[in-house]
């Protein structure tokens, strides 16, 4: 790759979620320099992904649009996608980063015509919808993808299928002698916003997720009940298809846990009440969702909102972690059973679908980081030794949107600090 | 602190939850609980207990002692473990159980003709007097705990099981007159008895 213009007066910002873009563009939008580099090869990470957000129930590609005009506009801004940090060495004001470039098999040329999609008949698992369906191998990750260019996976490569995705392209963006590269580079301060991932929800083994087809996670649900996602947006479970009007979910499904997560992931309560408006959105009357919980945790000033919840007819709440599901054979109902804590009362009741509100995982969990990084005991950053190194976001702490944006700024403004101290240091 | 707010202070400390803190084995851990009852829900036998153990912790914390120390519920524990794998808090359930079930026993309140805590006093019994459990009188008294003619009833409804045992030379008949113990008999008792006083100085009992 020809030299980059980092200095030790760029922000390196890890990750390109929500997080990522905020700190990225305020550090951008204050004059510095930014790499933003994003392991997928596309900006807007787990945020884009939801249907809707809490409280105000509006869409998250509004934002999105936002934010990618904004990066796009601005040049301080070099972004980097299907690029993973593999080493940080140095300390405060003057890190030596290497990057892996993973070959994306398209150059710049590429106009998102859809020609080689259309030319080849290889399908591979949809990440964008967390595996619900599958896609082209040779694809747009999504609608409002940025950058708007196609991407040949890795699978096709070197056989007759990627030769019909070349043969396709009418402005041979496709170049399939790509190879993966490695790049260095000078930063000053490093950012990392490299978010969160669902707790894996087949661990929590007597909830059958891994067993049962009508168990699903509660980012799964997202995509059901998102017009853009598998099923264009009507509720209907895995298992065979049909509408899932009632519909159980369960809090704390890996949280709160000593045997799975410790920490209370905060968001899941809130996108647990938003979860069930989808269902009257899709059902009204007919739809019905029960909120299986400990406690229902509401976080700052969403208290109303889960108010205005209790008071649908639609919803009811049921005051105990669920013990274990099984699956009724005929209908494949999942059938759940426990003991309530208001009233002891011992039930088994049966629903159409049962959605895990999964815990929030760090990203970089089993990942190796400079030794510099300080991690809490459930591997969220809390910043590092030489304070040249922050996390923001759902890297730093379970964090909604909301949130993420407010530690990104604030992350951001810590890095603008150290670049600034360099710069009169060398001044 | 003023003397109001410490009387107030004294006053909301439960002294029920205090005692077991104090006397059951593990009982510090009944504050961890936080009421989520999957205790209850994976108990395999969890139907047919009166109070499920998520209760019982609810029960202790309201100060119900005489509720607790006599209800069966805790007699009812097989130790399968189930209980302790999933609790999210990790509390030791299956030990606090037995914890509970052993003090309310030692107490005198245990409910009476409760035939866990009926056998296993019956086993303790058996196997303290010589070291070794004598399968043969431990059967007959288990047999004959409800009298005589209940006893021989049980008796000759088990007895294919007995004769079968007999041929196969795993019951010894002679052992009815006392049977084999351990070689150094005085000091295994010796063991059992500073156990005892070890066991009563941890727990209260010493008189």
């Amino acid at each position: 790759m020809t030299a980059s213009i980092a200095t030790n007066q760029t922000i390196l910002v890890v990750g390109g979620g929500i997080s990522g873009m905020t700190a990225a563009l305020e550090a951008a939008e204050c004059g510095k320099q930014v790499i933003l580099v994003e392991k997928t090869p596309v900006l807007g990470g787990r945020t884009a992904r939801l249907y809707r957000y809490f409280p105000k129930m509006c869409h998250p590609t509004c934002g999105l649009e936002i934010n990618l005009r904004r990066i796009k506009q601005n040049r301080n801004i070099r972004l980097m996608t299907m690029t993973e940090v593999t080493a940080v060495a140095g300390s405060r004001g003057n890190y030596s980063v290497t990057l892996k470039v993973a070959p994306r098999y398209v150059n710049e040329n590429c106009t998102a015509c859809g020609k080689c999609g259309e030319a080849v008949t290889a399908e591979v698992s949809n990440p964008w919808n967390y595996g619900l369906d599958k896609m082209k191998a040779a694809y747009l990750p999504h609608n409002m993808a940025h950058p708007q260019r196609y991407v040949i996976d890795q699978s096709i490569v070197g056989t007759p299928e990627g030769e019909k995705a070349k043969a396709a392209c009418p402005v041979g963006a496709v170049d399939l002698d790509m190879k993966e590269e490695s790049v260095s580079l000078q930063v000053g301060a490093v950012i990392y916003a490299t978010g969160w991932r669902p707790y894996d929800a087949a661990k929590i083994q007597p909830y059958g997720y891994d067993r049962f087809p009508n168990v699903i996670t509660s980012l799964e649900f997202e995509r059901l009940a998102d017009p853009q996602g598998p099923t264009s947006g009507k509720i209907l479970r895995p298992g065979d298809g049909k509408e899932a009007k009632n519909v159980a979910f369960i809090q704390c499904a890996g949280s709160r846990d000593e045997n799975h997560l410790r920490h209370c992931s905060r968001i899941c309560c809130m996108a647990s009440l938003k979860q069930t408006q989808y269902v009257r959105e899709a059902f009204g009357d007919a739809g019905k969702s029960t909120v299986y919980y400990i406690d229902i945790r509401a976080i700052d000033r969403f208290e109303d909102f889960y108010q205005m919840v209790q008071k649908d007819a639609t919803v009811s709440f049921v005051k105990s972690k669920v013990a274990k599901i099984v699956e009724n054979k005929e209908t494949g109902n999942p059938i759940l059973h426990g003991v309530d804590t208001e009233g002891y009362h011992r039930y088994a009741t049966e629903h159409d679908l049962v959605v895990l509100a999964v815990g929030m995982e760090p990203e970089i969990t089993g990942v190796k980081l400079p030794d510099d990084v300080i991690l809490d005991s459930s591997n969220f950053i809390e910043g590092s030794k030489d304070g040249g190194m922050f996390g923001a976001g759902a890297a730093s702490s379970p964090l909604d949107v909301n949130r993420a944006v407010q530690s990104a700024t604030a992350a951001s403004l810590h890095a603008i600090q150290i670049i600034n101290k360099t710069a009169r240091a060398e001044a | 602190m003023s003397t109001a707010n410490q009387a107030a202070v004294e006053r909301y400390r439960n002294n029920f939850l205090k005692e077991v803190e104090a006397n059951v084995e593990e009982g510090h851990m009944v504050k961890m609980c936080m009421q989520c009852g999957v205790c209850a829900g994976s108990c395999p036998l969890g139907p047919h207990w009166e109070h499920s153990p998520q209760k019982i912790f609810m029960m202790i914390r309201a100060g119900k002692r005489d509720e607790v120390l006599g209800s069966d519920s805790m007699f009812m524990c097989t130790s399968c473990y189930n209980c302790i794998v999933r609790c999210p808090r990790q509390l030791p359930i299956t030990h606090i159980m037995h914890g509970l079930a052993n003090y309310a026993h030692r107490l005198g309140i245990a409910p009476k003709g409760q035939p866990t805590r009926e056998f296993a006093t019956l086993f303790w019994n058996n196997l303290t007097k010589k070291g070794r459990v004598n399968e043969l009188t431990l059967t007959l008294r288990h047999y004959f705990r409800g009298g005589l003619v209940s006893g021989i009833k049980e008796a000759l409804a088990m007895q294919g099981v007995g004769l079968g045992l007999l041929k196969a030379k795993r019951l010894n008949p002679m052992e009815i007159f006392g049977g084999h113990g351990v070689k150094d008999l005085k000091g295994f008792h010796a063991i059992i008895a500073k156990a005892k006083e070890i066991e009563d100085r941890k727990k209260g009992f010493t008189a």
